[in-house]
């Protein structure tokens, strides 16, 4: 496996606080790769000192197995989707796909803005400008810009956090189909985690600066290595000191057959929702669950008495801190 | 909602007509009208004056003043565009810097520039202390040539190109510079491709703050000049004290006037939606 972007115990100190905090991981070439977190976790910093944008205070960055700490912005095969896709707006489309290329010395400027467009699906808009386009249109300019100069990643800024609900599912598949026909390794950062477990190869959940967890999207999303990732990747249920996922809750009126773990609730809220049925319950204790459940289990009425089980398999345990 | 505007703009509207389209209208009246044997002026109506406009010797001076003005105002931009770029960059110390670019407005223009003359004269400051120096025998011809015309115009101006261009620099978003680096861009070239042109308005704005005024000066070039080098303000001026021709004054100041007015609708017609 052959890493294209290194970070080695890196670290960047801001006068107040610590944005990240002794970071390593190893982003594979050809890949997606997401770092996912609440606001503030230090993910977009770590973008930034991979960008060149800003500098480590520790540790050093590679690129291509390269150390690449102190080379500038323009001298690393990096480029950027910024959040708010930062657009050259005296630049039409065409202008602006074009300025990486012109910058680099590209042999065949015409023909690579031409596929860039044909790839992102552009045609016929290249002499507009940015204020004369739609926001999703944008956000495709300033992929196949960045895309254009080929670079070793492309790191992506929360890019889809200016578009509409609706929109965002769209052009998720999008960019991981894009993602993928393209061949180029994309480093992508998020907050929202439905994002990062949908398009991701490998997540990376930070917390405060460092790194909680790497993983597919799977062992992240059904072997959290903290409570914080369960937490944050998903919803967790606490019942008897077992950590459970919505859908590993099963909710009825009789119990389980024996050896399983069951105990008695009441019923705050059963929302039907089609395919599925959400119930809420509350614990002797006043502890509320969350269950998600298939449309043959529910719905049930708010005020009864239930029961809810579970297989101990489903129970998330984490063995490097107490419960 | 109409009667509450028309309400809200009349102090404004008021000052304008009584302060900018009375005087401009007595102005034109003027120039039609014939000067008097003693100063003043009176009947018959004529376009006399409108035809001594044509005569070499004005139109020389106006071309003067044109190229004055434009290498005044080219100066200032040259001069301005990299301190308000620097301001903008200086953090927290952007308000002493900003202050320092207003300060001279402190004191009046007329005791600047005779600071400047003080400076500059043959028996000024520079000159004294090159000659003890026995760096030159003569004074140097620091003042009264257009070198000093311009150094006071481009000195008196200033400020006006710095503060727009500063306020366009301010806007700017800063991911969009950083875009620019990030797909190969050097410092200069995001200076010359990207900074530049997206400070354009401010430029534009700057520019025309300057040019106008720089047109139409009288004080520094009759200060600076010394008479040598004046500017088509000085004719204006001159024909309303000394020389005593009214109507030939006005004439001059209706031709300053529309020379100006096209270059301000041309300012107003630009897009600034593009840029928004």
């Amino acid at each position: 496996m052959e890493a294209v972007l290194a970070l080695r115990g890196v670290s960047k100190h801001f006068p107040t606080h610590c944005a990240v905090d002794n970071l390593s991981l190893e982003v594979e070439r050809g890949k997606l790769y997401t770092l996912l977190g609440p606001s503030g976790c230090g993910k977009t910093t770590t973008l930034r000192l991979v960008a060149g944008f800003d500098q480590p205070t520790e540790g050093d960055i590679y690129l291509n197995g390269a150390r690449i700490n102190r080379l500038r912005p323009y001298e690393r095969n990096i480029s950027t989707v910024f959040q708010n896709y930062a657009l050259f707006p005296h630049l039409s489309v065409q202008g602006n796909i074009e300025f990486g290329l012109r910058r680099k010395k590209h042999p065949d400027i015409t023909r690579r803005v031409r596929e860039m467009l044909d790839l992102v699906r552009l045609e016929g808009k290249e002499s507009r400008f940015p204020a004369e386009i739609s926001g999703g249109e944008r956000q495709r300019v300033a992929l196949a810009r960045s895309l254009a100069v080929a670079p070793d990643v492309l790191l992506l800024d929360e890019p889809l956090s200016a578009l509409d609900q609706k929109l965002r599912r769209q052009v998720r598949t999008e960019l991981r189909s894009l993602q993928r026909s393209t061949g180029v390794t994309f480093l992508f950062v998020t907050h929202d985690q439905e994002e990062a477990l949908s398009i991701s190869d490998r997540v990376a959940v930070m917390h405060a600066g460092r790194l909680e967890q790497v993983g597919t999207p799977t062992d992240v999303y059904l072997k959290p290595a903290t409570r914080f990732v369960a937490t944050f990747v998903g919803t967790l249920n606490w019942i008897n000191g077992a950590g459970l996922r919505p859908e590993a809750v099963r909710v009825g009126y009789s119990g389980p057959d024996e050896g399983r773990p069951c105990v008695r609730a009441t019923v705050v809220e059963s929302t039907f929702l089609g395919n599925r049925v959400h119930v809420e319950a509350s614990l002797s204790t006043g502890e509320r669950v969350v269950a998600e459940l298939s449309r043959a289990e529910g719905p049930f009425s708010r005020g009864e008495s239930v029961r809810l089980w579970w297989d101990p398999a489903d129970e998330l345990r984490f063995p490097a801190e107490a419960p | 909602m109409t009667r509450l505007r028309t309400l809200f703009l009349a102090p404004a509207s008021t000052l304008l007509v009584v302060l900018v389209l009375c005087p401009t209208i007595v102005v034109c009246l003027y120039s039609l009208l014939t000067r008097g044997a003693y100063g003043g002026l009176g009947p018959p109506w004529t376009a006399e004056s409108y035809l001594r406009l044509f005569d070499p010797l004005y139109l020389k001076l106006l071309a003067r003043s044109l190229w004055l003005a434009v290498v005044s105002t080219g100066l200032c931009l040259l001069l301005g565009f990299p301190l308000a770029l620097f301001i903008s960059r200086a953090g927290r110390r952007k308000q002493v810097f900003l202050l320092l670019v207003i300060l001279p407005f402190w004191t009046s223009l007329l005791v600047r520039i005779y600071a400047w003359m003080f400076l500059l004269r043959d028996t000024g400051l520079i000159n004294t202390l090159l000659m003890s120096l026995g760096l030159t025998s003569e004074p140097l011809p620091l003042l009264y040539n257009d070198g000093a015309v311009i150094l006071g115009l481009v000195y008196g101006h200033l400020p006006f190109t710095v503060l727009p261009i500063y306020a366009a620099l301010e806007r700017l978003d800063r991911s969009v510079i950083e875009a620019s680096a990030d797909l190969g861009a050097r410092p200069l070239s995001t200076l010359w491709r990207v900074i530049l042109p997206m400070s354009m308005p401010g430029i534009q704005a700057g520019g025309l703050l300057v040019f106008i005024p720089c047109l139409g000066a009288y004080l520094i070039p009759d200060l600076m000049g010394g008479g040598k080098s004046i500017m088509i303000g000085n004719l204006i001026q001159n024909q309303f004290t000394t020389a005593r021709d009214w109507p030939f004054g006005a004439a001059v100041s209706l031709l300053l006037m529309a020379l100006v007015l096209p270059l301000a609708l041309l300012m107003l017609r630009g897009k600034p939606g593009r840029l928004a």
